[in-house]
């Protein structure tokens, strides 16, 4: 057990040491690894930015994978019109990273603004009802565009272009994630810690004492759901480029309840729980089948689901505080 | 006139699939105060439980004497095993672990059924059609669909405002404490009530499987429809569940067959096709938003109910 003070630098060591992820990986002939692992800090992106309005502001929102969904799309769809020579709206395509993926992250903050600024009217349980059903607009607003390929979703002919960087090349790309991922742990450790933060913090626990105090929750929760909705466009982005295909299956319902395993798998409301519980989750979703099929259970190796479900309740129902509380403890 | 009479019934026997899941799921959510994802999955069962007495019995109304109990016991288990120890925990934890539960008889029926869907037909003696207007032929089983789903919303106002359980539903959905303080065995009420949206759901989907294709997840795309007409209707109403279903069962059918050709009048028509596809399936969305912006707690708000 380690004291959640020394979280940062263990954190940062962790992270200097993956850096040597490919070499090692390479000297075991396992180099496929790298892709699974730049998956799971894509995903990570992602799991912390729910967790920002999830963890420290109370806001279970069911359709976090959408702005996902819309971040990737925007890369996609500019790397079609940049490939057919065409426009859209008059907005001719491009590759070019430093293009992209801001337009990706503005983009899904805008999908989030409008969908926050109606969600956050209602709480409780309309509020997970609502943010799945706008979640589920945005899906079949994807499906019905036949244009980008429909329910089928869009082939990307490259990976964006990043001055001087090769970012076809997996290695690299592992790299560039890392350190997106890296970045966006300490942005995110700092806004939580800001004064806005704290504010946020204060309205999950009690919204009448926030504005008894003076300060209206409403722009703060949105300001939240606005953030944590770029955080998902630009790991949308990065996914995009690293499958070099989008689909409307990235913003499936279903995701956005992965999502939100992630968070409580690792430790809802901690730093760099929504990191853990996102990398047993998907190393779970790649290995599980692996496993039964080794162990000679054939029919559970094609339906791990049928443990992971169960599993899934069983943690919840009974470990809570996640992987996060099994690493580290608070100190008095 | 004709063609938009049609779409109107159309509109009008999906919302009754849409009251039938719905009904169960606000009920459940008002006077228990628990989410149920897993609701949808209800609606598959009963539509497996369909096809699989379809093989056994050979008869459709066989078939129901299969889907309607398996349904019955699927839901008891659940309340049971789960949902019974999710009464005192938030929302977060309810929707995850029912979403489990999800993910669990996805993978049971995708073992015991496989993965391609199933196809059933109408039963033989409804197959026929009526001509409810000059000009206008009705196929007989959709006609019986409206009329069924009528006659549940009927029975269910009636146990509700006129039998002693239904009193002690409304009560509970405002005074579940005070109920309880009264010496109500609250968990027969709530086990009983959860079993009883189990059987509309596993009915809605025995009915639904003749008409539309028996799959794995089924339930899932009509559970989140359920949400946008139980948020429409106001959290724990059923007459709200029930006018929601229609509004939105109608909103949805219709805009999906004339949006694209009022939009016509409007843009060229290649790009209508594809604008009038698009806008169609959020239309039930938008409708959402509207009624939220106006109506935050929905049209029939439960007076008395604490915001939750």
């Amino acid at each position: 057990m380690i004291s959640v003070h020394h979280e940062g630098k263990v954190g940062l060591v962790i992270l200097l040491l993956l850096l040597f992820l490919p070499q090692v990986t390479a000297a075991f002939d396992q180099a496929y690894l790298v892709s699974t692992a730049t998956r799971i800090l894509i995903y990570a992106i992602a799991a912390l930015s729910l967790n920002l309005i999830l963890g420290y502001g109370g806001l279970v929102s069911f359709g976090h994978s959408a702005y996902l969904g819309v971040g990737a799309y925007v890369v996609g769809i500019l790397g079609f019109h940049e490939f057919e020579g065409s426009t859209f709206l008059g907005v001719p395509g491009t590759l070019n990273a430093w293009v992209t993926f801001p337009l990706a992250v503005l983009i899904s903050a805008l999908f989030a603004f409008l969908i926050g600024a109606l969600c956050l009217r209602t709480r409780g349980i309309y509020f997970i009802m609502i943010t799945l059903a706008f979640a589920q607009m945005i899906f079949y607003l994807f499906v019905s565009l036949e244009q980008y390929g429909g329910d089928d979703g869009l082939m990307m002919m490259s990976r964006n272009v990043f001055s001087g960087l090769d970012l076809e090349d997996g290695e690299t790309y592992y790299l560039l994630t890392l350190i997106v991922l890296g970045a966006c742990a300490w942005l995110f450790r700092r806004i939580v810690d800001s004064r806005f933060g704290r504010v946020l913090q204060g309205g999950k626990q009690n919204e009448l004492r926030l504005t008894t105090i003076g300060i209206a929750p409403y722009p703060y929760k949105l300001a939240g759901f606005v953030i944590a909705g770029a955080g998902a466009g630009l790991a949308g982005a990065l996914l995009a480029n690293h499958m070099e295909f989008v689909s409307p299956d990235f913003m499936h319902w279903t995701r956005s309840g992965d999502l939100l395993i992630m968070v409580i798998l690792g430790g809802i409301g901690t730093w760099t729980g929504p990191i853990l519980g996102t990398t047993l989750f998907l190393l779970l979703e790649e290995f599980l089948p692996v496993l039964f099929h080794e162990l000679g259970w054939s029919l559970l190796s094609e339906h791990w689901r049928i443990v992971f479900g169960p599993t899934l309740i069983l943690i919840v129902l009974f470990a809570r505080g996640g992987l996060h509380a099994l690493l580290f403890h608070e100190e008095e | 006139m004709i063609l938009f009479i049609e779409q109107l019934l159309n509109g009008v026997q999906f919302g009754m699939f849409l009251f039938l899941v719905s009904a169960g799921l606000t009920l459940i959510f008002g006077i228990m105060g628990v989410i149920n994802l897993a609701h949808g999955s209800l609606y598959m069962v009963g539509a497996y439980g369909t096809a699989l007495g379809m093989s056994w019995t050979g008869s459709f109304w066989g078939s129901l004497l299969i889907a309607l109990p398996a349904s019955a016991l699927v839901g008891w288990t659940i309340e049971k095993l789960i949902i019974r120890l999710l009464y005192t925990r938030d929302h977060l934890d309810q929707v995850l672990a029912t979403f489990g539960v999800i993910l669990f008889l996805n993978e049971l029926i995708t073992i015991l059924f496989g993965r391609s869907p199933l196809f059933l037909s109408i039963p033989e003696e409804l197959s026929a059609s009526l001509e409810i207007l000059p000009g206008l032929n009705y196929p007989l089983y959709r006609l019986l669909i409206i009329l069924v789903g009528l006659l549940v919303a009927a029975m269910m106002r009636w146990m509700i405002t006129r039998t002693r359980a239904g009193m002690l539903i409304r009560a509970g959905t405002t005074h579940r404490e005070m109920v309880e303080a009264l010496g109500v065995n609250i968990t027969l009420l709530n086990t009983g009530l959860f079993v009883t949206g189990a059987v509309f759901a596993g009915f809605a989907g025995a009915m639904a499987g003749p008409l539309v294709s028996v799959g794995v997840g089924m339930g899932e795309g009509l559970l989140i429809l359920c949400f946008v007409c139980i948020v429409i209707g106001g959290v724990g109403s059923t007459k709200g569940a029930f006018v929601g279903s229609l509004l939105i069962g109608i909103v949805d059918t219709l805009g999906r067959a004339f949006l694209p050709d009022v939009l016509k009048v409007f843009l060229p028509p290649a790009t209508a096709a594809g604008v009038g596809a698009g806008v169609s399936s959020m239309l039930v969305y938008i409708l959402m938003a509207l009624v939220l912006t106006f109506r935050p707690e929905g049209l029939f708000p439960v007076k008395g109910r604490k915001a939750a």
